[in-house]
């Protein structure tokens, strides 16, 4: 399969205040291909990812440089439209954060906000979703519920479910396993396997062996600056440089 | 699906543009009250305020004159009213945030303040009439007025103080207990110390809420008219809500007396405003510590 | 070893003690509570041997110093209910709308601003408000709508939901603050607008909390006292008319105390008027407290 790049990040800079979270990044990300970002908390990592989806507009005090093309349109662009940006680009956070409706409501909220109205395509693409997310079997009796109810797996599930109901280009996951027991994080592990047929996925982790198992190409963050990316068999077998194998021998200090 | 929405996509702009409105105009309405209020009483008010309007009782049936017993009264009504809540206030708070356990007890207890806090004005005073004034035998005097403004300050303070001390950092509290100190000692050498700030905050807003009140020293302190300055607390006593009320409706010369209106609810307002600005700065100053 | 056992002991009784001190004295509160009922009650129910609790409510006729004597607060009662609904129609979403554009829109330089401003509101006295509206508004209002007096029921109302909007503000303003951002992220991560997630997300989330807020505004509303004093007119009527003038209870209580004989009728019956009203705000207060407990706020989810 030929690769086609999808995001492209430009000499990119973002401040919070004065502070200088991240520092001339660059990095290719390809189509149907999961990109891992690693590297020591506080290095960036979320920073980045939500650049991604602009979700640091939402810091007032927060400024970004450079540039982020995806499918070579600039979304750093102010002249962006955030709303239609964040529906193409889904997000997963790090804690679930279902919202306080049923299961069925959550899945259907990001359509119905977005003007769907068809009922029967509303019904027939929240149960895909869910099923995409490998969670139909576990729900399909209590879809009317409220999501508050389920297990922090599943919660997490349908937030994936949730993120992939509007049908995005890319899904972002910050740190999607980290509040989760070693089975339900196997089948988000399994799940994204699956998933990348369809999307393209950049995903924060701070587990190696997660990195290594999902990931195609592996970038490694530190003190806001982009390190070491290469194709994830390589970064784990034949760092480049000595920061990179001292992190990911876990020899990091 | 998502193809042709561009429509859907600017009626949903569209929306977000109109309420987003709406939001910034009621904000900006209740900004316009504040200030037509403002811009009424000093445009009329600031004329009446000299020297001798501060400084000297009021003359000729109330027509011409100063009011220093209403100023003095309001003060002393209202620190007797902070110096009997605080206390209790403040002994609540503790005991509700730092003792009580999750339970039917503490439920009632803060169903208690919550209702308490609810209680109109007016009910205060007839509780005051008949409790303190009556039932004590206190008569009308600073003293009944003064507690009855301490009960309805009570829930104000206890508020206050909670809040300060649900802001103290938990951590505090286990290094001093992880030191052998008894709670009491913790609470009374770390907790207080550092929610003091709060709790003083908490007795302002409490001074500024007795002293702008009305209905509950009308029947309990307040008095059309004494000549002399109280000497015991058991003196009835002029007030400055009171003698609004009583110059706007009830005086003499409602009309020839406007300007004496007006220059009293400014100093009313500057008194009590000028607390709760205390409280607020302060408040914030504190905030940016932290 | 002996020792430290013994002053374990003491320390332990004095722990206890201190304890105990401070649990009665929170119980002041409630304790004042249950005294202003038996003392409302006290002096207000002896006015039952001469009108039956019927005709007291639902009496058309407030003539308390007739030979002999009306005392039916019907009217009073409509006058209180119409200020406070009249007060929340203005009130209510001023104040909701005011607490999003705090929570959700304002700027926080903007917010650094407008903040103490509904403090400020809040703190005026409410003489000061009843003085405003008698010597500005009421000729305004006279004037403009060409009506006999301008102290009437729209006047009180226009009043009292300027008293109630910083309680409905500031309570709804935490209420909305505490939603957690994971569930606002959530929701504009999918692509809704702002609004969007202010409707859809934060606005049921917060219900509960706008809902105790509201009803508080109210309550606050129906027990203010000045305002309906010295503004909503003072006549004993049902009202008609948005600018009729009204009589709700609180001003009936405060301006006809004065001058009642000391335990006479219309004493006894200013008290029952006020057990009437207490029970009015105890009802709201509990409402509210109610409200605020079954219908807790749902947070982030927990694992
Ligand atoms: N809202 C904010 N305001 C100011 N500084 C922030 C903010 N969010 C993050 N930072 C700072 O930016 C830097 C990068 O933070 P970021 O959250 O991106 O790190 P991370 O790599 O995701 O870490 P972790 O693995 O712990 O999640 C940190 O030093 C952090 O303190
Ligand atoms: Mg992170």
């Amino acid at each position: 399969m030929e690769k086609s790049l999808k995001i492209a990040i430009k000499e990119l800079n973002f401040f919070y205040r004065d502070f200088k979270a991240l520092t001339d990044i660059s990095l290719d990300v390809y189509a149907h291909e999961v990109t891992a970002l690693i590297g020591p908390s506080g290095c960036g990592k979320s920073t980045m990812l939500r650049c991604l989806n602009r979700m640091n507009d939402l810091i007032p005090y927060s400024r970004v440089e450079g540039r982020i093309l995806l499918n070579e349109q600039n979304i750093c662009d102010p002249d962006v439209d955030v709303v239609s940006l964040r529906r193409r680009i889904g997000m997963v956070f790090q804690k679930p954060n279902p919202f306080p409706k049923s299961i069925f409501e959550n899945v259907a909220y990001g359509m119905r906000v977005n003007g769907i109205k068809d009922k029967a395509y509303i019904a027939q693409q929240v149960e895909t979703s869910i099923k995409a997310a490998a969670l139909w079997d576990e729900v399909k009796d209590r879809i009317h519920e409220s999501a508050l109810g389920l297990s922090g797996g599943q919660q997490q599930r349908l937030c994936i479910a949730r993120a992939m109901a509007v049908k995005p280009d890319v899904l972002l996951m910050d740190e999607p396993c980290s509040a989760l027991d070693p089975i339900a994080t196997q089948k988000i592990e399994e799940l994204i396997h699956q998933l990348k047929k369809t999307y393209t996925i950049i995903i924060v982790t701070h587990n190696m062996q997660q990195a290594a198992r999902v990931s195609d190409i592996t970038a490694f963050f530190y003190l806001g600056k982009l390190i070491e990316t290469d194709v994830t068999d390589t970064i784990f077998t034949r760092p480049k440089l000595k920061q990179t194998e001292d992190y990911i021998t876990g020899r990091f200090g | 699906m998502y193809k042709n929405l561009n429509r859907t996509q600017k009626r949903r702009k569209l929306s977000q543009f109109i309420m987003f409105g709406f939001f910034r105009v009621s904000a900006a309405i209740n900004g316009i009250a504040l200030l037509i209020i403002f811009y009424f009483l000093v445009a009329r008010g600031w004329r009446a305020i000299t020297w001798t309007f501060l400084t000297q009782p009021p003359m000729d049936s109330m027509t011409r004159g100063g009011i220093l017993p209403c100023i003095i009264g309001t003060v002393c009504l209202s620190l007797g009213a902070i110096i009997a809540a605080l206390p209790i206030g403040v002994a609540s708070a503790i005991y509700l945030n730092e003792y009580a356990f999750q339970g039917r007890a503490l439920r009632i207890i803060r169903l208690g303040i919550n209702n308490l806090a609810g209680v109109p004005s007016v009910v205060f005073g007839l509780f005051g009439l008949a409790f303190f004034v009556v039932y004590l035998k206190m008569g009308v005097s600073i003293l009944a007025g003064a507690l009855t403004l301490g009960v309805l300050t009570l829930p104000v303070i206890i508020g206050a103080t909670e809040e300060a001390l649900r802001a103290v950092p938990e951590t505090y509290r286990e290094a001093s207990l992880g030191l052998g100190a008894t709670k009491w000692q913790t609470i009374y050498r770390v907790v207080l110390p550092t929610a003091l700030p709060g709790i003083l905050t908490g007795g302002i807003l409490g001074l500024s809420r007795a002293a702008g009140e009305t209905a509950p020293i009308m029947f309990t302190a307040a008095v059309f008219f004494t000549p002399s300055l109280p000497s015991s607390i058991f003196d009835e006593i002029m007030a400055l809500p009171y003698h609004i009320y009583v110059l706007a409706t009830a005086g003499t010369e409602i009309e020839a007396t406007r300007h004496l209106q007006y220059g009293t609810a400014l100093v009313l307002i500057v008194l009590v405003l000028g607390l709760n600005l205390m409280a607020i700065i302060y408040r914030a100053r504190l905030q940016k510590r932290q | 070893m002996e020792k430290s056992s013994h002053t374990g002991k003491s320390r332990y009784r004095t722990e206890k003690i201190i304890r105990i001190t401070f649990f009665c004295i929170s119980l002041a509160s409630i304790a004042t509570l249950a005294l202003i009922t038996i003392f409302l009650f006290m002096e207000g129910l002896p006015i039952f041997k001469e009108v039956s609790v019927k005709d007291f409510v639902f009496g058309q006729y407030w003539y308390p110093t007739d030979e002999p004597p009306d005392f039916g607060i019907f009217p009073l009662i409509i006058g209180s209910l119409s200020v406070t609904g009249v007060s929340s129609l203005i009130s209510i979403p001023l104040g909701v709308l005011t607490a999003l554009y705090l929570a959700e829109s304002a700027s926080a330089s903007v917010r650094q601003w407008v903040k103490p401003v509904v403090e400020l509101m809040a703190a005026l006295p409410s003489v000061v408000i009843g003085f405003f509206g008698m010597v500005i508004i009421a000729p305004f209002l006279q004037e403009v709508f060409d009506v006999p007096t301008g102290l009437n029921l729209f006047n009180a109302s226009l009043m009292l939901a300027f008293m109630s909007i910083p309680t409905i503000c500031s309570i709804s303003e935490d209420a909305i603050f505490s939603v957690p951002t994971e569930l606002k992220e959530a929701s504009l991560a999918l692509g809704a607008t702002k609004w969007e997630t202010i409707s859809r997300v934060i606005l049921p989330a917060s219900l509960s909390g706008i809902t105790t807020a509201i009803i508080l505004g109210m309550s606050r509303a129906i027990g203010e006292t000045m305002v309906v004093l010295m503004v909503a007119g003072g006549a004993a009527i049902v009202p008609t008319s948005l600018f009729d003038p009204v009589r709700p209870m609180p001003a009936s209580i405060a301006a006809e105390m004065a001058e009642a004989p000391f335990r006479g009728d219309h004493y006894h019956a200013l008290f029952a008027t006020a057990v009437v009203l207490f029970l009015f705000t105890l009802l709201f207060n509990l409402a509210a407290d109610h409200i605020s407990h079954k219908y807790k706020q749902v947070g982030a989810s927990t694992l």
